[in-house]
Parts: C-alpha cells; structure tokens; sequence
C-alpha cells in the first residue's frame, strides 16, 4: 500500500471537508448560529448541479456555478425566513431550528430525483493522473485546486473587500459593528450565502468520480463537524487545516484498520472522525486552535 | 395543608390508575400499543428535560444510552436468564453509569461542544451495537426475550391480562412515578441548583453551589432513564436493532421537549405522546389527502415518510418561533385565561342568577 498515494486521497476527502468545515465556521462566527443544516445545503447542492449539467444541459464548469450561486440564495432564504426570528434566542433553541431544517431538506431530494444512487454526469469519472509510481484520481486532484482556489478567494474577501471587513467586524463585535452601520442582515446573508455555496461545490465533488450522487450525502456534513472543533470553531485556517487532518486520519484508517486491526470492526474510518473529536475534546475542551478564552459573567 | 396533600393523591395515584384502567379495557389494540411506545419515549423524555431543559446541557446522547439499556437488558435478562426486576435495573444502572463517564468528560465541555460531543457519541455507540457481535449479534439485530415468566400474559399462573395490557400498566406506572419523583426533586434543593446552573452557571458557582456534582447528578438521572426507556422497548419489542439507536432518535427526543415544554415534567409526558402518535395519525389522515403516495413505489407527489418527516420539521420551527414555552405552556396560558374567565363570570352570575348568559357578554 503506497502511503504517498493515500495520502493524497486522504488531502482529497479532506478538501471537501474544508469546504464544509469553511462553511461552518464563516455562519458560526458571523451569526453565532452552530448549522447542522448544512448537510442539506451539501445534498441539495449536488443535486442541483446533477440537474444543470443533465436536464438544463450546461457545461459541467457553467453548472457547478450556477448551482453555487442557486444553493447560496436557498441560503439567504433560509436565514431571511427561519433564522432571522431566532435572534437573541437560546442557543440550544437555534440549534434544534437547524436540525429541523436538516430533518425537513433532507426529504426533498429522494422526493424530486427518487431514492437511487445516480451519475452526477461529472467530466472526470475513474480517469486517472500519473505521476511517477503514483496514480491518481484526476477528481482528486481538481478537489484539491478547487479547494485551494475558493479558500483563497474566501480569505481575499475577508481581507480586502469593504463587505468582508464589515463580516470580520460583525464576527469580533456585533453590537460595535451595528453602531459603526453596518447591517447585521447583510452580514448574515453574505455568511449564509457564502456557507451554501461551498457546501454546493463540496457536495458536487463529494458525489463526482468514482462516486455517485444518493440521499445519503447529507451525514457526511456530520463528519466536518470533527474537523470544525480540531480548528477550534472560529478559526477558518483552522477549519480548513481540521478538514484536511480529518481526511487523511480517515483514509489512513480505511486503509489500514482492516489488514491490521480486523477487531475494530466493519466501516471503523466511518466512526474515526467522531473518536478524534471526543479524544481531542478530552484533552483540549476548546479545540487544537481554540484559544480558551475567558468564561463571561 | 392536610386538605392540598389529599388532593396531590388524588392528582398522583388515583387520577393516573383510573385512567391506565379505562385504556387498559376500552382502547383498541392499535391505540394501546401506540401509548406504551408513547410511555416509553416519555421515561426518557422526563430525563433528558432534567438535563436539558432544567440543567441547561444540551444533549443529543439520548439513543446511545438507551441502546445501552436494550443490549443491556437483552444480554442480562436472556443470555444469562435473570429474572424480570433484575435485568431492568442492571440496564439502568449501566446506562446511568456511562452516563456519569460521559458527565465527567461533558464538565469540561460548554454551549456548543458538549452537543456536538454527543452526537458523536451517537456515531460511536452505533458502531460498537453493529460490532459487539457476541452481545448485539450485528448489524441484523437481536431477539429480547425477557421476563415473558414475570411480564407475560401468566400472573400467578392466571391469566389475567393480555401482554399489551401488563406492559402498558408497568410502563405507565413508571411514567407517573418518574414524573412524580422529578417533580418533587426540582421543586427541592436539587431542582434549585440544577436550575442556578442552567441560568448563570458562575453566579451558582459563586453562591456555594458544587456545579461539577450537580452536573454529573443531571447526567446520571438523565441516561439512567433513557437506559431504563430502552430496555423497556427492547423487552416490548422483542427484538432490537442498532439501526434504531440513530441521530433521527436523538432529534425526536429534543423535538418531545420542545415541543412539550422545556423544563417542564408535564411538557415531557405531552411532548412524548404528541411525538409519538403524530406520523401515525399524519398516516390516517394521508389517505385522503390525493397527492400522497402510500407506498414508495405508487404514484404521487411525496411518500408518506417524507410528509412525516417534513411537518415534524416544521412542526419543531413553529414551537420553537411561536410557542417557545410548548405544548405544556399552551395549555396553562389556555387554563389560566378559563380561571379567569370563571372568576369574572361568578360574582355576576350570582348578582344575576336569572340569567346567567350576561356575565360572558
């Protein structure tokens, strides 16, 4: 087994996870909502992208932007009509609003495109790369740049446009930002339209190549929640780097645990993002990169 | 005060014994199965309100702990054949115990994390049921056949009442004894701090009160009764799964108390039943409903899992915006305005006792 050639798969899987981890964060520090809805974003995602690509008939590039910019305004829709009441409410309250929203998107696809696995339609499917002894998978390796260039485009925005400033200011201080005029409401719906969009690209590279599209998607959001905590929740470097850690320590474990330790059981690299988290929690209750902060009176 | 305590009997023993006797004789087979499973999901809706809506720590660990209490049980009570009382407390005992394990490790955790930490724990107590093999027999499940001696149609060798019948008046025995035990513990020296904890933790801590124990007791009660829940539900049951231990059990449990009433015994008891018996009834509804599908592979617009599924969605979204105070709240604001109502009504009604009808208006 070439541990090089894991590893890259592992990047791969952990660039997707980024993606998501990233989407995560951007909600979480902006608007403080923790999304377990996300997984529906992801799922519903890809599936748009299937239906731009098979029944739209656009170029595969053409239909994962379109499906982008789509699934960020079922984003913005969700914060405008949901999450907008829920302000200054409990945490725990918002928290059961999005797994509701979980509960009730992840029924509309198996609804409008049935229950069967299908081709996202992807131009890629099993080709492969070959560098040197290593043989890759051409999907990999675009994951791997896609991931490269929309965390990139994310951190420029954060960095140099007027409405990132404004996020980031949102993010350290809202009460401070509201008098400084900024709006919360565009804050938030940037953070949710931005948050969508990446879960849209995440999941169409999640269900392309030598995977398909299924209802089942959704729970593997679930698995970048692992990598969110690694990061310490409000660092977006941190997620990112957590997405990538978690893809690889499962790919690794996939790879090795049933040659090496069979009496883990079936399927373990499904449980080992969760057993990371708990251990980590166990050492560190903030997370790898959380600071531990003050606790507020 | 010796007048009040009569009436709490009354309200605690007799209320609940005459009506489990009416169901018991009166209701159709189908309605009682639906309240047993209805008992049950109160048992452990009853814990995890202590913990998460008194306590103020968000859980999602409810199915793990209950998954531990049905294997439990099935490996206590059948394959090593102990009587009826016994493999029913060693579930809950077990169950109560990781749930002390878990406290500890969830002491260091706040807010956010400690939810998280609990869902994975879903993920992880999943794997382990789909693995254990010698105990959980894998992913296809197991046969729970305990206590048919004790909790069987036989009773002293006579047979007096029918499976369905014993098990609905053990389970709702416990339910009324539970809620009365929780009733009387929040509204006592527990109850008060777990409650300072909830709303400001540091100002509890402040006060003298020892938050890390008080946490840990929250934790035990609550996985000590979602033990005893899932043990009860295998023994119904017959058999169990781990599929049935999953996140969508763990949503449904929060769902009960949100939409019963946080913090609130009675909330638990009436979001459980509600929880329970709504995609049942969704079902006898959708069978007029045009453009439901009954089975996945008809015709139609949805199935009816996916309609289920949707408005229990939404059914959590409009508490949780409208009625933040659920079900149990609804209903005191509806008592509270008929007392009203009652009190306003009287005097006028006996100034003009002819004609009573002017007192409403």
């Amino acid at each position: 087994m070439n541990v090089l050639q894991l590893l890259v798969g592992g990047l791969a899987l952990g660039g997707n996870y980024a993606l998501i981890a990233l989407g995560f964060v951007i909600i979480y520090k902006s608007s403080g909502v923790l999304n377990f809805a996300q997984g529906g974003l992801l799922m519903i995602g890809a599936y748009t992208t299937y239906d731009f690509i098979n029944v739209v008939g656009l170029q595969f590039w053409y239909a994962i932007a379109t499906a982008m910019m789509v699934t960020g305004l079922i984003g913005i829709a969700i914060q405008e009509l949901v999450l907008r009441r829920m302000m200054g409410r409990p945490e725990f309250t918002i928290i059961m609003v999005t797994w509701a929203l979980l509960v009730i998107l992840d029924q509309i696809p198996s609804q409008i495109w049935g229950q069967d696995m299908i081709n996202l339609g992807d131009p890629w499917g099993l080709a492969m790369i070959k560098i040197g002894s290593l043989s890759i998978f051409t999907i990999d390796a675009w994951t791997l740049l896609l991931t490269a260039v929309a965390v990139s485009m994310i951190f420029l925005f954060f960095r140099f446009t007027a409405l990132g400033v404004a996020m980031r200011a949102a993010a350290s201080d809202l009460e401070a930002s509201i008098a400084q005029g900024i709006s919360p409401r565009l804050v938030f719906a940037a953070a949710w339209f931005m948050a969508s969009a990446l879960a849209c690209l995440a999941g169409t590279m999640l269900s392309g190549g030598a995977n398909v599209l299924s209802p089942d998607l959704s729970l593997l959001a679930l698995v970048a929640f692992p990598a969110v905590v690694l990061g310490g929740m409000r660092s977006p470097w941190g997620a990112v780097l957590g997405g990538m850690i978690i893809g690889v320590a499962e790919v690794m474990t996939a790879a090795l645990a049933a040659p090496y330790a069979p009496w883990l059981g079936h399927n373990f690299y499904q449980v080992m993002p969760y057993l990371i988290l708990v251990a980590i929690l166990i050492v560190r209750p903030y997370g790898l990169f959380g600071g531990a902060g003050g606790r507020r009176v | 005060m010796k007048k009040r305590d009569s009436v709490k009997t009354v309200l605690w023993v007799v209320l609940p014994a005459i009506s489990v006797s009416i169901a018991v004789c009166f209701l159709p087979e189908f309605w009682l199965k639906l309240l047993i499973y209805a008992g049950i999901a109160a048992i452990g809706a009853i814990g995890l309100n202590l913990l998460t809506g008194n306590t103020g720590q968000a859980s999602l660990g409810q199915p793990f702990f209950m998954g531990i209490g049905a294997y439990t049980a099935a490996f206590v009570g059948q394959d090593l054949a102990v009587y009826f009382p016994f493999w029913l407390i060693v579930a809950t005992m077990l169950a109560a115990f990781v749930g002390a394990l878990v406290g500890l490790l969830a002491l260091r955790l706040r807010g956010h994390f400690l939810i998280i930490v609990t869902f994975a724990l879903v993920f992880i107590g999943q794997h382990i049921f789909r693995n254990w093999n010698s105990v959980t027999h894998g992913t296809s499940g197991r046969s729970v056949d305990v206590g048919n001696g004790l909790l069987g149609e036989n009773v002293f060798h006579v047979k007096v009442l029918s499976r369905d019948a014993t098990y609905f008046i053990l389970i709702w025995a416990f339910v009324t004894g539970l809620a009365w035990l929780t009733n009387n513990l929040l509204r006592g020296r527990i109850g008060r701090a777990l409650m300072s904890i909830r709303d400001q933790e540091l100002t509890a801590e402040i006060s003298g009160i020892d938050v890390a124990r008080y946490k840990i007791v929250a934790f035990v009660i609550s996985s000590g009764t979602a033990g005893l829940a899932g043990a009860l539900f295998a023994a119904y049951m017959q058999y169990t799964n781990p599929s049935e231990w999953g996140l969508l059990l763990a949503i449904q449990y929060l769902a009960m108390i949100v939409v019963g009433g946080m913090g609130s015994v009675a909330g638990s008891i009436i979001g459980a039943v509600a929880i329970t018996l709504l995609p049942h009834c969704i079902e006898l509804v959708s069978v007029h409903i045009p453009f439901i599908a009954q089975n996945p592979n008809d015709s139609g617009f949805m199935t009816v899992f996916a309609l289920n599924q949707i408005i229990f969605g939404a059914m959590i979204i409009v508490f949780i915006i409208f009625a933040p105070r659920g079900l149990a709240g609804a209903l005191e604001r509806v008592a509270r305005a008929a007392k009203k109502i009652i009190m306003k009504a009287s005097p006028r009604e006996s100034a003009s006792s002819g004609n009573p009808a002017i007192g409403f208006k």
